[in-house]
């Protein structure tokens, strides 16, 4: 057990020519809440893809939970039992009713017997609130259902971090709380968060430290208090004129 | 001599429907074994398997059927084995529907979303368990009816045997023919034997892709 949720260290990743991360250093502390914002392109979901290695990198190291992502071996499997993710479009499987979501990967990876991983998921299916779906399908339920599904199904595999690219942002506005109210509760119980958002409230309730990216490098970090209320950067404060 | 057209032989060419059947079941289950790999290995992430397959589907889609059965009937030969009508027949079509469906479940896979494949890969699922219970269940749905559709094109396919002197049901009807000289009658039969093949299973798979849509969208 080391202190250290995540350790990136000089971190790049290209697409193509594209220099997507530049010299990425960030080190996340166990529990801690981070939020990451920044324009479209900036990197940021590139960076916390790469932490579960949806996103192979080019060059420098990650360490999670004290795994070095890089070293190879069953590291990375290692990782992502370890790393739950959310997704901007849910991405739940829409041939499986929501319990059979939620149960796949522990029984298959975990190679938890049924009873138990369906015990454990209708735990978390009542934990964001929606046990009563647990037969449906996915296509029956709102956007705001799902997304709270997906987190529910993420959290079955017992994660120690919780990885969230743009949750909401594929919701519409009225089910976008619910969602967030979800996150929010995670984030008191003490789960280590990274999150991509635009939700500024969210960031402001939550977060231990927020990031802001641009072109692939971290511009600047700070609690929220002062990242709202001081940034420093110039392309920063832009950002949140913009988004205000 | 040629004599009547009787009772005697509209049971044959019946019950050469038989073989027909025999041939378009092996062919469409080895070639249902021999298409998955063909599909993983065009979908995989090594470029060398991804090659081998493409190279395989071009080879089967860009021959006439015809040569492929001829080339495995003498090919046989060529080998030292015996010559034999069926095992010919049913490896060369083997091969031909190993192409075929090979091709159309590749795109079946290909056209799951990107995102569901990323998400079973952040839930930690092997390769296997994510093709298993993840992509393939969805691929397959809509991969449906093409491949039935392709079957209906493989049942007609094996009249070619017949060329290679294999007795299904065409070739059935070249005999009694010859015997006959009654061709449009003894191939007027052949054809509605045909059709009494092809078309439930056209409709078999317009019933299958409605359910399945059904148990999706609901």
């Amino acid at each position: 057990m080391t202190e250290h949720a995540i350790i990136m260290r000089a971190v790049n990743k290209y697409y193509g020519a594209y220099h997507a991360l530049v010299d990425i250093d960030l080190t996340v502390s166990r529990g801690e809440r981070i939020v990451i914002c920044g324009p479209s392109g900036s990197g940021k979901s590139t960076l916390i893809r790469t932490i579960n290695q949806l996103e192979p990198i080019e060059s420098g190291t990650i360490v999670v939970d004290g795994v070095e992502l890089t070293a190879g071996g069953d590291n990375v499997a290692r990782v992502r039992q370890d790393v739950g993710m959310v997704f901007q479009s849910f991405n739940l499987f829409p041939h499986m009713t929501v319990l059979e979501n939620c149960v796949l990967a522990p029984m298959k990876t975990r190679k938890i017997p049924r009873a138990e991983a369906e015990a454990t998921a209708r735990k978390y299916l009542e934990r964001v609130r929606i046990p009563e779906q647990a037969d449906k399908y996915p296509a029956q339920l709102s956007g705001g259902q799902q997304q709270r599904v997906a987190i529910a199904r993420a959290l079955c595999m017992k994660p120690r971090i919780m990885l969230f690219d743009e949750p909401t942002s594929a919701l519409d506005p009225e089910m976008v709380k619910e969602v967030l109210d979800t996150m929010i509760d995670l984030a008191r119980e003490g789960m280590t968060m990274l999150c991509v958002t635009h939700e500024m409230e969210f960031a402001r309730a939550v977060a231990d430290r927020v990031i802001f990216m641009d072109k692939g490098v971290i511009v600047e970090e700070n609690a929220p208090a002062e990242f709202f209320g001081n940034p420093k950067n110039e392309r920063l404060q832009n950002f949140l004129g913009q988004i205000a | 001599m040629i004599r009547e057209f009787s009772s005697a032989d509209i049971l044959f060419i019946v019950s050469a429907v038989r073989w027909t059947l025999i041939l378009s079941v092996i062919a469409f289950l080895g070639g249902a074994i021999g298409g998955l790999a063909v599909a993983l290995a065009r979908t995989a992430q090594g470029r060398l398997r991804r090659r081998i397959a493409a190279g395989f589907i071009q080879v089967f889609q860009g021959t006439p059927l015809l040569m492929q059965l001829f080339l495995v009937y003498f090919g046989l030969a060529v080998l030292g084995l015996p010559i034999d009508p069926l095992l010919a027949a049913a490896v060369a079509l083997t091969l031909h529907a190993s192409a075929y469906l090979g091709e159309i479940w590749r795109g079946a896979i290909e056209a799951v979303p990107p995102g569901q494949t990323e998400a079973a890969v952040a839930l930690s699922l092997s390769y296997r368990d994510r093709m298993r219970h993840v992509v393939l269940p969805q691929a397959m749905r809509l991969a449906t009816a093409p491949t039935v559709g392709f079957l209906v094109q493989l049942i007609k396919g094996t009249s070619l045997a017949s060329i290679i002197g294999f007795t299904e049901l065409t070739r059935a009807g070249q005999i009694i023919n010859n015997a006959t000289f009654k061709p449009f009658l003894v191939f007027g039969t052949v054809a509605a034997l045909y059709f009494v093949l092809c078309w439930p299973l056209s409709l078999l798979a317009r019933h299958m892709e409605a359910r399945m849509r059904l148990a999706i969208t609901r």
